[in-house]
């Protein structure tokens, strides 16, 4: 495996009350590679996603156990502030979710609070462009966003996000939500940011994670329903030829 | 259906004592619903009539009623401005009050309390609401006006005022925009609040940067229905907004409302068939327009903002 690691995830554990949600995760994810985290559901996936931005803290109940190295700190430190954490790690989500503003004050109101000084407009028309959405949208940047249809949201989403500028975007199951012509335009998208953007992606659609990403993570819960960390390598392994019998069960199909 | 029914699984069961008590039944709640219909439309009617009879009485005209400036029944002068004025001061003062007061406690309770406190504190705000509204005339009498000399001066405060009876409408109505408030703040889907978070907003900007503004429908519905709360309160502003008319802009004199007026007419001795005390009728019915607009406004914006989620 190349190292040109962003982010070092080492014995991460993730507790909701006395539930061990996540047990023992160690992963190196690789800078302006897309990463798909696939397995079963409540195998933690998402669990282990929302911890890379702290997303997490905000549900109550959460602890967090172990380390996430980003830019030489562990994120959990307590001298970590988690809203300028999460400037840099960016969150796409499962169902579009649009502010119910304007399409462009959806893209300048992240900018805004974080003290963006240039040009709003031409933020706007760039976050737009990197998304595949300024063609369907210039002409109603002042229309609400919930307007928009399913696909198109959620090209929003990731344009709102793109405007913040972080280094890692994560997206939660982010065309599960759409058909099947929308999911296309978002994977398209996704190779395309990946230049750009180093991309972790949660996924139930294992064809989907066999299209589009560079490395795959294949998480299963154990005896006690905690997820853990069962391969993880390049994603052509990972589906040629996978190393552990569970994985090769589990894209085979056998299970899940 | 009964297992032993002879007829078959598809049909009716037409026996004679089921078919009598659905009817039964049926008709004892189409009797209710009618009753609550009419009684309304009972009030409705007699206020009209009544009305009717004050400004055909040749004392007074339309128009003079709705723009002299006086309102002297003992000389035939019946000019309503002076009560529709202390009317929008009194509620204007008690939205001043209760309008910051409930937002803010809503956006706390909504945003920054935890549920345990959330479960306790709300309950007492629907308590206080419950609040008999004579108390609240008492306390501003007793408490709110000796405060207020105490501040701008014995000279400034007259006994009786406008600014204390709308301060203690205002801690009247604040509960109830509080908690309606709130209600539409919880409604506002947490996926945007998470979308807000994600962008790297502090709490205070997800706050009022997006679960505000995307509850502010429900907001302005609450902040109506508690203004037609106040136009319509009678008992604080009877107490302590005085007795007595008085067209005057000045908050700390004293100037009888629409409803305070209402309430000492009708309960004194005028008798009936006088142009008195129709005259407390023609107030009835516009107050009733007034508060009837403001409730179908806060019905309308509510409708409106139940589309944007669905």
């Amino acid at each position: 495996m190349e190292n040109n690691n962003i982010l070092n995830l080492k014995d991460l554990n993730v507790y909701y009350g006395a539930f061990r949600a996540v047990k023992d995760i160690n992963l190196n994810i690789q800078k302006n590679k897309i990463t798909a985290f696939i397995g079963p559901s409540g195998c933690g996936k998402s669990t282990v996603l929302r911890s890379i931005n702290r997303m997490n803290d905000l549900v109550e109940g959460t602890k967090t156990v172990g380390e996430i190295i980003f830019q030489d700190r562990n994120i959990y430190n307590r001298n970590v502030d988690a809203v300028s954490l999460r400037k840099q790690i960016g969150m796409v989500f499962q169902k579009p979710n649009p502010f119910p503003k304007s399409i462009s004050d959806n893209i300048t109101w992240g900018a805004k609070i974080n003290g963006y000084k240039g040009d709003m407009g031409q933020l706007v028309e760039e976050s737009l462009k990197s998304a595949a959405l300024w063609d369907e949208v210039k002409d109603k940047l002042d229309e609400n966003a919930l307007r928009l249809s399913g696909g198109q949201q959620q090209r929003l989403c990731i344009a709102r996000t793109i405007a913040v500028k972080p280094e890692i975007i994560l997206m939660d199951e982010p065309a599960s939500a759409l058909d099947p012509i929308a999911t296309l335009k978002i994977e398209d998208l996704m190779k395309t940011l990946s230049k750009d953007f180093t991309i972790i992606i949660v996924t139930h659609n294992m064809q989907q994670a066999s299209r589009i990403s560079d490395y795959t993570a294949f998480l299963m819960t154990d005896e006690n329903r905690s997820g853990h960390l069962v391969e993880y390598n390049r994603t052509s392994k990972i589906f040629i030829n996978p190393k552990n019998k569970q994985t090769e069960d589990y894209i085979s199909g056998r299970f899940g | 259906m009964k297992p032993g029914n002879k007829a078959g699984l598809f049909e009716k069961d037409l026996s004679k004592t089921l078919l009598i008590k659905e009817l039964l039944i049926k008709g004892l709640l189409n009797f209710f619903a009618v009753i609550s219909i009419s009684v309304t439309m009972g009030i409705v009617y007699i206020l009209s009539v009544e009305a009717f009879l004050f400004f055909s009485s040749g004392e007074v005209s339309l128009w003079e009623f709705f723009s002299s400036t006086e309102w002297q029944p003992v000389i035939n002068k019946f000019g309503i401005l002076p009560l529709l004025n202390s009317t929008l001061m009194t509620s204007l003062i008690a939205m001043l009050v209760a309008g910051p007061l409930g937002i803010f406690a809503a956006i706390y309770l909504s945003e920054y309390a935890s549920d345990n406190f959330k479960a306790r504190v709300k309950p007492i705000l629907e308590i206080l609401a419950g609040i008999p509204t004579i108390v609240y005339g008492y306390f501003a009498l007793t408490f709110i006006t000796p405060f207020l000399k105490n501040i701008f001066g014995h000279e400034v405060v007259d006994v009786y005022n406008t600014a204390a009876a709308g301060i203690a409408m205002g801690i009247l109505i604040f509960p109830m925009i509080a908690s309606m408030s709130e209600d539409a703040l919880s409604a506002v889907p947490s996926g945007l609040k998470q979308a807000a978070y994600g962008l790297g907003a502090t709490k205070l900007e997800v706050s009022t940067g997006i679960v505000v503004p995307a509850a502010v429908s429900g907001i302005m519905a609450a902040f109506i229905v508690g203004l037609s709360r106040a136009v319509g309160e009678t008992m604080i502003v009877a107490l302590a907004a005085g007795a007595g008319s008085n067209f005057t802009f000045n908050p700390f004199r004293s100037a009888e409302t629409m409803t305070g007026y209402i309430a000492r007419i009708s309960g004194g001795d005028i008798g009936y068939d006088t142009v008195d005390y129709n005259s407390i009728f023609a107030i009835g019915i516009f107050l009733f327009l007034i508060t009837l607009v403001l409730n179908i406004i806060s019905q309308k914006i509510i409708e409106r903002y139940r589309e944007i989620y669905d």
